[in-house]
């Protein structure tokens, strides 16, 4: 797993798309929190988090099936999974070694995002420190689990093209689903609904609250996409 | 080393691979030889577990490669059809990447070191690998292969995409691997087959035609004895009268040179006969200046056996009408 991790990681800077994926990241984000979090800060009114941080989904909605579209869809084209299927590597550590170094990219500049606050707390009052990691930790674990859709995806196609397009189609229902239910009297239909939606749980991290149910359901949205791309692989052998 | 029982691969009604068996024995090479399309790959991604098989059983150095898959892969060195290189990294990067993904124990260094001088691209070793000739990649893939130093190495076309230069260079290679390792490669080129394996096995449509030593294989076609003559002399009457000869089954002039001809002569099998072409020629006064025996090539013999005999007859048939 380690192999394909490194090799996955260095290609991810070899070919630029960490650094394009990085710098507009970066970018996007630090022009939206410098526009509506830190000016309000400045001129003393409140900090508009909420606002920056549906940008930051946006944004993650965008740049993240970008990173993820080429993971299987790329050697599939190549031909170079044969290298990595008729290894002594088992198809589990195949996707995980991808799903980390694009977890690893993106959690590092989430990482850098986090300078942001700094700025914050040097020159306007304290900021609710445990507002902010729920919010950095929210974050992590909706991302985590867009690339976990993301390389399931990528896994279904050979075109990057549409491996980029369809995780982003993907993501967008997933989301867009949460915001359907108040419109849905069934409760059951409610509830199956919010557990499609990625959401709905995201919120409860915005209170500053750490929702230990939360954090095990982002979880288990990366532990099944990981499994049914291994079930992917594991059909196109039987195929 | 190798062992394969009826080995099956079907996609929907379509018999990709259809009840192969063979097995083969230590330090061993063996050449998968078939048209375009025969199940030569097919087989090759099931030996090493890329595909499963519909039905049969592979074991490989006493693995089977589904229920023991990981010792299996670990003794196996792959070579697909194109090779499995990353274009974004160095020689350098790949092959430490491959040793790494492969679980090598041995010593990194020297390990690379010697396989990057036995195929020859210590002068490529820090290029990027997208930059580097057909030629190149090739070699870097049957590197990439032979890390690890696994008992069994499985080549698929491994000469494909090299220059003549190149491709005895890689048949050499091959043959000094033969002497530690047990080496499957398939081609459909035949001088390939006869210049490198010890062993043949003939594929076509998902079936074995034949699974012979190299120099056996001839025995497994031939029904005829063939002769190339030169007579000078009038055709006409020369064609006649060697086609009236006892044993003849088909004469043909092939082309004319000044007052010498060139025919083709096949008699039955198993039947010598040049002393009554010459007793018949010198009676006549036709004087023999050329005689050449014939054995069949292994062209001939892929042919023979991978051509549908009925149906070469009904086209036959079909164009004289």
């Amino acid at each position: 797993m380690t192999a394909i991790y490194k090799r996955e990681l260095r290609a991810y800077f070899s070919t630029g798309l960490g650094y394009v994926f990085c710098a507009v990241f970066l970018g996007l984000t630090g022009f939206a929190f410098s526009m509506f979090t830190l000016q309000p800060a400045i001129g003393g009114s409140d900090m508009s988090l909420p606002v920056y941080y549906s940008i930051v989904i946006i944004a993650l909605v965008v740049l993240l099936p970008i990173l993820t579209m080429k993971s299987f869809a790329e050697e599939r084209k190549s031909k170079t999974e044969q290298l990595l299927l008729t290894a002594p590597v088992s198809l589990t550590s195949m996707v995980c070694g991808k799903f980390f170094a694009a977890l690893t990219v993106f959690a590092g500049c989430l990482a850098a995002t986090c300078s942001y606050y700094t700025v914050i707390a040097l020159y306007c009052e304290k900021p609710n420190f445990g507002v902010l990691y729920g919010y950095i930790i929210g974050i992590f674990c909706l991302g985590s689990a867009f690339i976990a859709i993301g390389i399931f995806v990528s896994a279904l196609t050979q075109n990057q093209l549409s491996a980029a397009v369809g995780t982003m189609g993907v993501l967008i229902v997933m989301i867009g689903v949460g915001f359907l239910n108040s419109y849905i009297d069934s409760i059951f239909v409610r509830t199956v609904l919010s557990w499609i939606s990625l959401y709905d749980r995201f919120e409860r991290f915005c209170y500053g609250q750490f929702d230990f149910v939360a954090l095990l359901y982002y979880i288990s949205v990366c532990f099944a996409f990981i499994f049914l791309t291994v079930r992917v692989y594991e059909k196109r052998r039987w195929a | 080393m190798i062992k394969v029982e009826n080995l099956v691969k079907h996609y929907g009604d379509k018999y990709a691979v259809n009840n192969i068996s063979f097995t083969v024995g230590e330090k061993q090479i063996v050449g998968l030889l078939g048209p375009n399309g025969a199940g030569k790959s097919t087989t090759m991604n099931i030996l090493t577990g890329f595909l499963s098989a519909s039905s049969g059983k592979v074991e490989i150095d006493g693995h089977d490669i589904l229920d023991d898959t990981m010792a299996a892969k670990r003794s196996i060195g792959y070579l697909p059809e194109i090779p499995p290189v990353y274009p974004d990294m160095t020689v350098k990067e790949y092959l430490n990447f491959v040793y790494e993904l492969k679980g090598c124990t041995l010593n990194r260094r020297k390990h690379i070191e010697e396989i990057v001088n036995v195929t020859k691209i210590a002068d490529v070793y820090n290029r990027v690998i997208g930059n580097l000739s057909r030629g190149y990649k090739q070699r870097v893939g049957i590197a990439q292969a032979l890390i690890g130093n696994p008992k069994v190495i499985i080549l698929d076309e491994p000469t494909i995409g090299l220059d003549p230069k190149q491709i005895v260079e890689v048949r050499n290679l091959i043959r000094t691997l033969g002497h530690n390792h047990t080496v499957i490669l398939s081609t459909h080129i035949l001088s390939e087959v006869q210049a490198v394996c010890d062993r043949v096995v003939i594929i076509n449509k998902g079936r074995i035609m034949a699974d012979k030593p190299i120099d056996e294989i001839s025995d497994a076609v031939v029904t005829r004895c063939r002769l190339e003559a030169a007579i000078c002399g009038p055709v006409k009457e020369v064609l006649y009268a060697i086609r009236t000869l006892n044993g003849v089954t088909r004469c043909d002039s092939l082309k004319t040179d000044g007052d010498t001809t060139t025919y083709i002569i096949e008699s039955e099998a198993g039947l010598d006969i040049r002393k009554p072409l010459f007793n018949l020629l010198s009676s006549r006064g036709w004087p023999l200046v050329g005689l050449n025996t014939m054995g069949m090539s292994l062209e001939d013999i892929f042919i023979a056996l991978t051509v549908d005999p009925t149906k070469g007859k009904s086209a036959k048939a079909k164009f004289v009408k």
